[in-house]
């Protein structure tokens, strides 16, 4: 058992904190809500204390201290504002900038640059410098995601210890002495790694900067929502930056909505960092997306009303259940559904009385040991603690075998995971294969009906990660075209089938949900927060 | 001491209060000749004026005040906000870096300005298309204010945008850096993106109208 550390009490700015023993001067000041800048200091990375802009008083230490590095000792009294701590942040600020290029204008760190911001906490002064700057190389794609200029580098390391220490790679290095010295990759190397795009967020400056995003969208244009990454089950914590400005700025991005992806915060599942798979997996939120719903049953595809649409498939299950033949339908949902879906759609056929309702993962992928997972759904363990059983497989084989008449999917293109061949054998063999999803593919293309629904960015909910961590995620945006949420489609369902289901938002579901479910007993949106909550094993 | 308000009422009092007319003018008679006077002077100017021009005299004279817009223009102020244009380098290109300042600043939201990578890494950014919708501008001249390259000027003492439809009004980049070569009768064409080299093969902007007198 782990002894707790001994507590200390200091003192800082006149307040008093006390912090277990080991703690930083930087983080006991956090702590005490006297905010210290940083550039070099990060709180996942090793400390190199080369920046020099944390300094801070420490009363009876003639010269000023680096926060950052100086260990919190019992009894000290830290000042981080007084005259003399902010003449030496500036000092620093400006040795700092003195090579650093005026670039702000074409930079797309601007905005959300920590020079920017702390040059107008700390800075503010008339530079002495008229020397010339010294020349780097700028605009240098030093891997597949990731552009460098070492001009506006301030050499704080940070991307060094990154592939040091976190994907242990080792790619990026600090090379050449004193003016010279530049940020860049080791010779024969490219910064090709899982985690590559991290050493973007990382950057506190415009020295690295992402390829994807550069020049796509200005920082102040962005929304940004708390979210969680479905690329794979690990469930990584993301804001969606979103184009706040799309309604009048149309232009930006050919008018994609998500801008790019971001790690949030997450001590228990993914830390600051996140995959590169997933920072760059966001692209089918804004493309190739079903619009409308799609009538394929009768000779040529026509569009439809959402009316239209739900009224077939309620028709054609009526007449089965009236027949008795309800063994005969077959749904497969998707890891891809949240909870909510999930449980609305087990409800909804549950009462129906339909049996065979199964859920599919998507096909299994690359896989690492920090974080990405070979299990690409960000919700299969939800389904399981639904008690919804997996794997599409046997209901395909029916379907083709002639045993079916109604096959309902959602989401998954069933053809990657089990080839087009079956797919098209079933599809033969339905009376009316339905598809509910998001983007455009051969099982849409095959389907008799097609529903679109909104993505996961689209939606209220929550999604169940491989740890069994139930995490939030939010609507950062509106429904693409016509597409709708799962569980309003499947609700209006209901309503023609005569099932009493009637949710008005996403937490009464998740309300009624914790309340039937075992598993999900005493959970709640508000316990479950930003960072997610362990589901009772 | 009376307080800022006070000082306000006692403006607005003294602004209102009349001038009291001395007898002179409350005769009224001479402010009527004098009137007469003003009139009478220009018609008499303008009817021999004319009858000159008839006849080829003093034909350098102008007859009547009003200006005969467009064979005439007015001189304007050079601090007159007028059209946009975008300011070049000297090899052709735009000076503007793309950084889309004007864009954010710009309260009508009427400029579109899509960003691409310039040739030369020290310029870095380059914009692609810059487009201006004048049906909605204000001409607030914020744009100029906010550029940092000195990019977009409002100098170019153009301020006839007439067309037949809303989107006739639309700037492209070809004529905001070349004001004049678009025809403002043909439809526009919008978020127009060309490269750098395309930008110095552009036709060039044909030379002013000398302002004051003619076209």
């Amino acid at each position: 058992m782990a002894e707790t550390p001994k507590q200390i009490t200091l003192t800082i700015d006149g307040k008093t904190v006390t912090v277990p023993d080991g703690t930083t001067v930087l983080q006991a000041c956090e702590k005490a809500n006297s905010p210290v800048p940083f550039y070099c200091y990060h709180p996942g990375l090793s400390i190199a204390g080369n920046c020099r802009i944390c300094l801070v008083e420490i009363v009876g230490t003639p010269k000023l201290q680096i926060a950052c590095y100086t260990p919190a000792a019992n009894g000290m009294v830290v000042n981080t504002t007084s005259d003399k701590t902010l003449s030496g942040r500036r000092d620093v600020l400006e040795f700092l900038l003195i090579n650093h290029p005026l670039d702000c204008p074409v930079c797309d760190q601007a905005g959300e640059c920590w020079l920017q911001d702390y040059y107008m906490q700390h800075g503010l002064y008339d530079p002495k410098f008229n020397e010339t700057k010294q020349k780097k190389p700028k605009a240098v794609p030093i891997g597949p995601t990731v552009m460098l200029d070492a001009e506006r580098c301030i050499l704080c390391s940070r991307c060094v210890r990154f592939t040091d220490e976190i994907s242990k790679t080792g790619e990026l290095g600090i090379f050449n002495r004193g003016d010279h010295a530049e940020v860049g990759v080791q010779p024969g190397k490219e910064l090709n790694n899982n985690y590559s795009g991290n050493v973007v967020d990382i950057c506190p400056v415009g020295a690295l900067t992402d390829r994807d995003f550069r020049f796509k969208c200005r920082v102040w244009y962005l929304g940004a929502t708390n979210s969680v990454c479905t690329g794979c089950s690990r469930g990584c914590n993301i804001q969606i930056h979103y184009n706040r400005e799309r309604q009048w700025r149309p232009h930006i991005a050919n008018g994609e909505r998500v801008m790019r992806l971001k790690p949030r915060y997450n001590p228990d599942v993914n830390k600051w960092w996140m995959c590169d798979e997933g920072r760059y997996g966001y692209k089918f939120i804004d493309e190739n997306r079903l619009t409308q719903v799609q009538l394929r049953h009768q000779g040529a595809p026509k569009t439809a009303t959402w009316d239209e649409g739900v009224d077939l498939i309620g028709a054609t299950l009526k007449r089965l259940r009236d027949a008795k033949q309800l063994d005969q339908v077959g749904v497969v949902l998707s890891s891809h559904l949240t909870n909510e879906d999930l449980f609305v759609a087990k409800r909804l056929f549950a009462e129906l009385g339909v049996r065979q309702v199964v859920f599919q993962r998507p096909k299994n992928g690359a896989s690492d040991n920090f974080l990405l997972q070979a299990d690409k759904s960000p919700n299969a363990k939800g389904a399981q603690a639904l008690g919804i059983a997996e794997s599409a497989e046997g209901l395909l084989e029916k379907a083709a075998k002639g045993q079916l008449k109604v096959l309902w999917v959602f989401t998954q293109d069933l053809s990657t995971i089990f080839g087009e061949a079956k797919i098209r054998e079933a599809a033969k063999g339905l009376e009316l294969l339905v598809f509910q999803g998001t983007n455009d593919h051969l099982t849409a293309q095959l389907a008799h009906v097609v529903l679109p629904s909104a993505v996961c960015a689209e939606k209220d909910g929550t999604l169940t990660n491989v740890d069994g961590r139930v995490q939030r995620i939010h609507a950062a945006l509106g429904p693409w075209a016509q597409s709708r949420g799962d569980w309003e489609i499947m609700q209006d369902m209901a309503a023609r089938l005569g099932v009493a289901l009637s949710y008005p938002d996403a937490p009464a579901i998740f309300a009624d949900l914790a309340a039937r479910e075992p598993a999900f007993n005493g959970l709640s949106y508000q316990l479950i927060g930003d960072q997610g909550v362990l589901l009772k094993a | 001491m009376s307080t800022l308000g006070e000082q306000l009422l006692h403006r607005i009092r003294d602004a209102h209060k009349r001038r009291t007319l001395t007898w002179w003018e409350r005769i009224y008679l001479p402010a009527i000749a004098q009137g007469l006077w003003i009139t009478s002077m220009h018609f008499w100017r303008n009817l021999f004026l004319h009858i000159a021009h008839r006849l080829g005299l003093f034909r350098d004279q102008p007859a009547s005040v009003t200006i005969q817009y467009p064979d005439q223009r007015r001189i304007t102020s050079p601090r007159l906000r007028t059209r946009h244009r975008l300011t070049k380098r000297e090899d052709g290109t735009p000076r503007c870096v793309a950084c889309m300042m004007c864009e954010t600043v710009c309260p009508a939201r009427c400029i579109y300005i899509v960003a691409g990578e310039h040739p030369d890494p020290n310029v870095e950014k380059v914009p692609k298309s810059f487009d201006i919708d004048l049906g909605k501008c204000v001409y607030c001249g914020y744009c100029v204010e906010a550029c940092p390259e000195d990019a977009i000027r409002m100098d170019t003492q153009r301020h006839d945008i007439a067309a037949y439809s809303r989107d006739g009004m639309w700037l492209d980049i070809k004529e905001l850096l070349n004001p004049g070569t678009r025809q403002f009768n043909e439809p526009p064409e919008k978020f127009v993106q060309l490269t750098p080299s395309e930008f110095r093969q552009l036709p060039q902007t044909p030379p002013p109208p000398p302002p004051g007198t003619g076209r």
